[in-house]
């Protein structure tokens, strides 16, 4: 490993370039550049099945219907790159949905009940973060068991029974457009949080933290980060997002229901992954997490519309991309290594 | 394909194992080129060289871990082609790997047999006679460990055990240790090499890497000198001398190791008082002044590196305190003792010291992110600058600064965890083994570098195996023994004798 | 190197191994009396839980989370997860289905082994994907889910199998007792058994806890990892694929949603049976144990006639309980250890 011997200063004007110029390169090199591909390729295929498909009207509904997952998949990206996870979310946005019911029913207004169901969905999320980190237990074993119990527990709440008399100003605000736009209101709030999470994430110390635990948590803490509660806002924040998810939910279909969003926090993990986030934690961005989204959306709107491919294909385009996006790579980098080894063998030595 | 062989004391024709103009890259890095080396029956060959020299890609290549790019592997004379350990394990090779290779889960016994268990009748395994094969081992080896119980929670020397045992534990023709004395204490490397002079007797080759030459002239025929991922020379123990040899390892003559500069003793700036965490160690006090370089002796597992664990916060002792110029620490918060002025450069550079995914920049500046932001923001900027002047200072040799950690040799990301807690600009830095697995020329940078910050006032606490190194830099050396503080030596008092005999519990001297 | 001298085993070694083998049973023995508990007092709340229809009822329904359970444990210990099993067995439960409906006469030989295969080349999908695609278990198994259960309704296409249209000799599979024990049962002993031995006493299945406890150690041991990793997902495949039929034999209806969602109860069974998520230690037993009682509560809370909404909750506290349980016992075995390490060093 004596490779590195350039002067310091090549080395300080590489860096600069690095940062400048280099970021359009190094973006360009990525995951994020190939899904902007498949998101085109995507995209055109869907028009070709459809004449609906890039309209304004498809737009809308497309980006409704992957609101929440897309709410619970940008805080999910924070706790996967700590190298944690998180499946109960999806079970905080029914438990949330569920206490939104019951409150309701109780006759509190929505003002009030929307703040409590998120600090309900942060309780709930800092439980699972307590276990993690203050007991040491695996969080996906944690989550495993939260799942069942918060799903449990809306079902305590609520029953099987729903709840649709929700006042129609607020499911209008949750279904309706921005300012008369095509771009539905729950976009917007989607477009908040992910500039939220990408600025906190990309540049802020706290930020730098997660990534430094994710790859290698001992040595984070051996920098005096502190680990343990990084990850313990980590897992409330998932919760209160998730909660939130919930009241977004709710409110865009007018109906509260404890099995609502069964099954959501495959779908969230499955787009945090394919937006290039490592499973096993330290790497992986924000774009890379909407950009994944954004294909995930376009290929559900593509194959709905569609009137010659089932929609059932949704789930095996989705499960081969999301081994792909790991595959792929994995395999390019195969091949290269292979190509140089056979470059660098001493030509007159022949074939063995 | 005939080229000559580097002057060869062995007689090629009888070598039990050979390589020859072996090489192998990692991406663009050459980690070995021009690797020959023959074993031959009876033969105990040292392997030396500084780390990051190309023995331990060397060893990996003949244990079948990984595949050479070009050049030659002969067993018998025959070319061969290992592709995974077991080709290497069939054809009679046993490795000792530094990197731990242990199942924490399951017994000693089924770590020793893993994989060649002894079968009964349907093939099942026959536990009867793995627990007395392996009880066997351990016997021989002179250590009284009970064969059942699972390997998670021994200490570093009982694992160690488990490793050799394992390594014996098969016919192997070819004994490769790397390292293999390291957490050993001086009654267990003796057991360790008479079970090696026993295997030369039987026919067996070895090859013993250890960075202790002293152990190396006393067992060892031959010697094969690594130097830059290439093999450079390769002769008979008898021809050589421990300073010939380093000469050939570093590829220049050496200055003084350890430069002590005076600096003047101020006011304590550590102080522990009667610290404790049981099992480990116990009712430890001592202080460390400022301008002053301490060290902290004693053999391994003498819970030095525990204290100074406790210290940092790292872990919560269960009586005792820590204070820092007077204000006490709270107990088990590393953020507090950083912010106290405290620096841990930690034992184990790869797990605890750097993160070595994230670039070289980040890792320099991960103490200093609050100080590099604006807003909450951190400035980008900023950080390079830090990172680039903390580089200049230690001359650190490095390709981009947005490289990652792990692509810097050991002395090179030695020399980034300084930085980091240099730009904390400490009080007190702790260092744990610091000059361990780094090269001769870096080595004498670290110390060099200690001295200065002692004489610019910084408290300096040194935990270190190496007796030099504890001799040349303190000014005063604690010694631990068993978990408790035997004896705080002054400069002049402490020499070898005096140290080793507190060290393993001959002398008791009250410690301050 | 024969090295075989009778020794004088130290003073505390006995003592040691009983202690440490002592915990490791203490884990299996735990979930027995538990189980042990929640039948009492089931029973003594309600008699007629403990008569025999309820009882066959409660074995029957936990006969094939334990064979999938034995599954998830081959897999789990080598530090992996199949994330899929439900998708397999649904896949697998229609192929039964879907032959029997159409050729009522076949050999139910047959009809088992086609569901085996069908399961087992899924699980060689998983594992290739795996081992030589080096993509994490959970991320292979999660998009297989996805996948298989697409296949599923693409091939029903919204149709179901119905009783009716199964023959009765499989339908009595699911529903008959030879000896007063149910045929599922039995099967599902069976399984347990060999699977259990194997991972037990054989050097294969000693491999797949060295792989997951230091996977790194195991390559340098010597030991095959991606073969033994594939294994375990072929085995794990197969017996999710064997539940398929025998969920089909039990239920006779099956439609494409056949095991949705089994993945996370499966894996809720194996980790409360001591199974540790992240691989080393557990065994088939532990899992099967566990299945059974997740299906107990389940059963004894109808019984109760508890609101069923508990039962999702109840399980998710269960589990959460266990691992917390493990962890701090773990803590102690750990500073005994510690202990005794010292003790001998001193």
């Amino acid at each position: 490993m004596q490779a590195e011997t350039a002067t310091l200063d090549e080395a300080a004007a590489a860096g600069r370039d690095e940062r400048r110029a280099g970021h359009v390169r190094a973006f360009l090199a990525r995951w994020e550049a190939l899904l902007i591909g498949l998101i085109v390729v995507t995209f055109a295929v869907g028009q070709a099945l459809s004449s609906e498909f890039l309209t304004a009207d498809s737009f809308t509904t497309g980006s409704l219907d992957l609101s929440e997952v897309a709410l619970m998949a940008l805080a999910l990206t924070l706790v996967i790159i700590a190298a944690e996870i998180d499946l109960a979310v999806a079970s905080v946005l029914a438990l949330s949905s569920a206490l939104m019911a019951e409150l309701w029913n109780q006759g509190l207004p929505l003002e009030l009940i929307m703040p409590i169901c998120i600090v309900a969905g942060a309780l709930c999320g800092a439980f699972n973060g307590i276990l993690v980190t203050r007991l040491g237990l695996p969080s996906l074993a944690v989550t495993i068991g939260t799942l069942a119990l918060f799903r449990g527990l809306a079902f305590v709440v609520i029953g099987d029974a729903s709840v649709t008399d929700f006042p129609g100003v607020w499911t209008d605000r949750a279904f309706g457009n921005f300012l008369g736009t095509f771009i539905p209101n729950t976009l917007v709030l989607i477009a908040v949080l992910a500039v939220a999470f990408g600025v906190v994430l990309h540049s802020t110390p706290f930020g730098r933290s997660i990534y430094a635990i994710g790859a290698n948590e001992e040595a984070s803490y051996f920098s005096g980060l502190r680990v343990k509660r990084i990850k313990l806002i980590l897992f409330t924040v998932s919760g209160a997002v998730a909660a939130l998810a919930g009241i977004v939910i709710t409110l865009r279909n007018s109906t509260a229901a404890a099995n609502v969003g069964q099954g959501f926090e495959l779908t969230a993990i499955t787009a945090v992954l394919l937006g290039g986030v490592s499973i096993f934690g330290g790497r992986g961005t924000i774009v890379g997490v909407i950009l994944a989204l954004l294909l995930l959306g376009g290929i559900q709107k593509a194959l709905l519309l569609s009137q010659s491919i089932s929609s059932y294909w949704i789930q095996i385009v989705t499960g081969i991309l999301l081994v792909g996006s790991v595959l792929g790579p994995n395999l390019a980098r195969r091949v290269k290594e292979t190509r140089r080894r056979r470059s660098s063998q001493n030509p007159e030595e022949g074939p063995k | 394909m005939d080229r000559p062989q580097t002057a060869s004391v062995i007689d090629a024709a009888a070598a039990v194992i050979e390589l020859r103009d072996t090489s192998k890259s990692y991406g663009a890095v050459q980690a070995l080129r021009d690797g020959n080396l023959s074993l031959r029956p009876g033969e105990v060959r040292a392997l030396l060289g500084e780390n990051g020299a190309g023995k331990s890609t060397l060893v990996k290549v003949l244990g079948g871990v990984v595949r050479r790019d070009a050049g030659d592997m002969l067993v018998d004379g025959e070319a061969v082609d290992f592709h995974s350990p077991h080709d290497a394990r069939d054809a009679g090779i046993a490795v000792i790997y530094q990197e731990p290779t242990l199942f924490p889960d399951l017994s000693i016994a089924e770590n020793v047999v893993m994989g060649y268990h002894p079968l009964g009748s349907l093939r099942r395994i026959d536990r009867g006679l793995m627990h007395s094969r392996v009880q066997g081992l351990l016997d021989r080896l002179g250590v009284r460990l009970d064969p059942e119980r699972p390997v998670r929670g021994l200490s570093i020397a009982d694992q160690q055990i488990v490793e050799i045992a394992k390594a014996l534990s098969f016919e192997a023709r070819v004994l490769i240790m790397d390292e293999p004395t390291a957490a050993l204490s001086g009654p267990e490397v003796e057991r360790l090499f008479s079970v090696v002079r026993t295997l030369r007797q039987e026919g067996a080759a070895v090859l013993f890497i250890s960075h202790r030459l002293d152990e190396v002239f006393a067992i060892c025929d031959t010697v094969t000198v690594m130097r830059d991922g290439a093999v450079v020379h390769d002769a008979a123990i008898a021809d050589m001398t421990p300073d010939e040899v380093v000469k050939r390892m570093v590829g220049r003559e050496l200055s003084t190791l350890f430069p002590k500069q005076d600096a003047e003793i101020g006011e304590p700036v550590l102080s522990v008082h009667r610290l404790t965490r049981e099992g480990v160690f116990f009712d430890v006090s001592f202080e460390v002044r400022a301008g002053e370089i301490v060290a902290l002796a004693g053999l391994v597992g003498a819970g030095r590196s525990e204290v100074a664990r406790a210290i940092f916060g790292i872990d919560r002792p269960d009586a005792g305190h820590v204070e820092v110029s007077g204000r006490r620490l709270p107990p088990a918060r590393p953020l507090a003792a950083m912010r106290a002025g405290i620096g841990f450069v930690p034992e184990d550079r790869r797990q605890q010291g750097l993160v070595m995914d994230l670039s070289v920049a980040r890792n320099a500046t991960m103490t200093r992110m609050g100080a590099l932001s604006r807003l909450g923001l951190i400035n980008g900027a900023a950080e390079d600058r830090l990172a680039l002047e903390w580089a200049k200072r230690l001359q650190l040799k490095f390709h981009r600064l947005s490289d990652p950690a792990g692509f810097l040799s050991g002395g090179n990301q030695q020399k980034v965890v300084l930085a980091k807690w240099l730009a904390t600009e400490p009080k007190l830095l702790i260092l744990d083994e610091p000059t361990r697995g780094i090269d001769v020329g870096t080595k004498s940078e670290v110390h060099r570098l200690m001295g200065e910050l002692a004489s610019r006032g910084v408290a300096v606490l040194m935990i270190s195996s190496e007796l030099p190194e504890v001799l040349g830099m303190a000014d005063r050396v604690l010694v631990m023994h068993e978990g408790r503080l035997t004896a705080e030596l002054s400069r002049d008092e402490a020499d070898e004798e005096s140290v080793i005999r507190a060290a393993t519990g001959q002398l008791r001297a009250a410690a301050a | 190197m024969s090295v075989d001298t009778a020794s004088d085993v130290p003073a505390d070694s006995a003592k040691a191994r009983r202690y440490t083998e002592w915990v490791f049973r203490v884990r299996e023995l735990g979930i027995v009396v538990a189980l042990g508990l929640l039948i009492a007092v089931t029973a003594i709340l309600e008699p007629r839980f403990i008569e025999t229809d309820s009882l066959r009822n409660l074995a029957l329904n936990a006969s094939i989370f334990a064979i999938l359970a034995a599954g998830q444990t081959l897999v789990l210990v080598t530090r992996n997860v199949d994330l899929s099993v439900g998708s397999v067995l649904g896949l697998s439960a229609y192929l039964a289905g879907d032959l029997l409906s159409s050729h009522p006469g076949m050999a139910l030989l047959l009809v088992f082994l086609a569901g085996i295969a069908l399961g087992a080349a899924c699980g060689l999908l998983n594992g290739i994907l795996v081992t030589w695609g080096q993509v994490p278990a959970l991320v292979v198994t999660l998009g297989t889910l996805y996948t298989f259960r697409g296949l599923s309704f693409l091939w029903t296409n919204g149709k179901q199998v119905n009783a009716e249209t199964l023959p009765d000799s499989f339908l009595n599979l699911g529903t008959d007792s030879i000896l007063g024990v149910p045929i599922l049962v039995i099967i599902a002993l069976v399984v347990l058994v060999i699977v259990g031995q194997w991972l037990r006493d054989y050097r294969a299945g000693r491999e797949l806890y060295a792989i997951g406890s230091n996977p790194e150690g195991a390559r340098l041991a010597g030991v095959r990892s991606e073969r033994r990793v594939l294994t375990a997902f072929v085995l794990a495949g197969a017996l999710a694929g064997l539940g398929g039929v025998l969920f089909t034999a039990r239920f006779g209806t099956v439609d494409a949603t056949a095991g949705v969602g089994y993945e996370l109860t499966v894996i809720a069974a194996a980790v409360v049976g001591g199974v540790a998520i992240f691989g080393g230690t557990g065994s088939v037993y532990g899992a099967a144990l566990g299945a059974l009682l997740l299906g107990t509560i389940t059963s004894s809370l109808i019984v109760l006639r508890v609101e069923a909404f508990w039962q999702q909750a109840a399980i998710g506290a269960l589990l959460l309980l266990t691992i917390a349980f493990d962890r701090l016992i773990g803590l102690r075995v750990d500073a005994a250890l510690r202990r005794r390490s010292a003790r001998r060093a001193g």
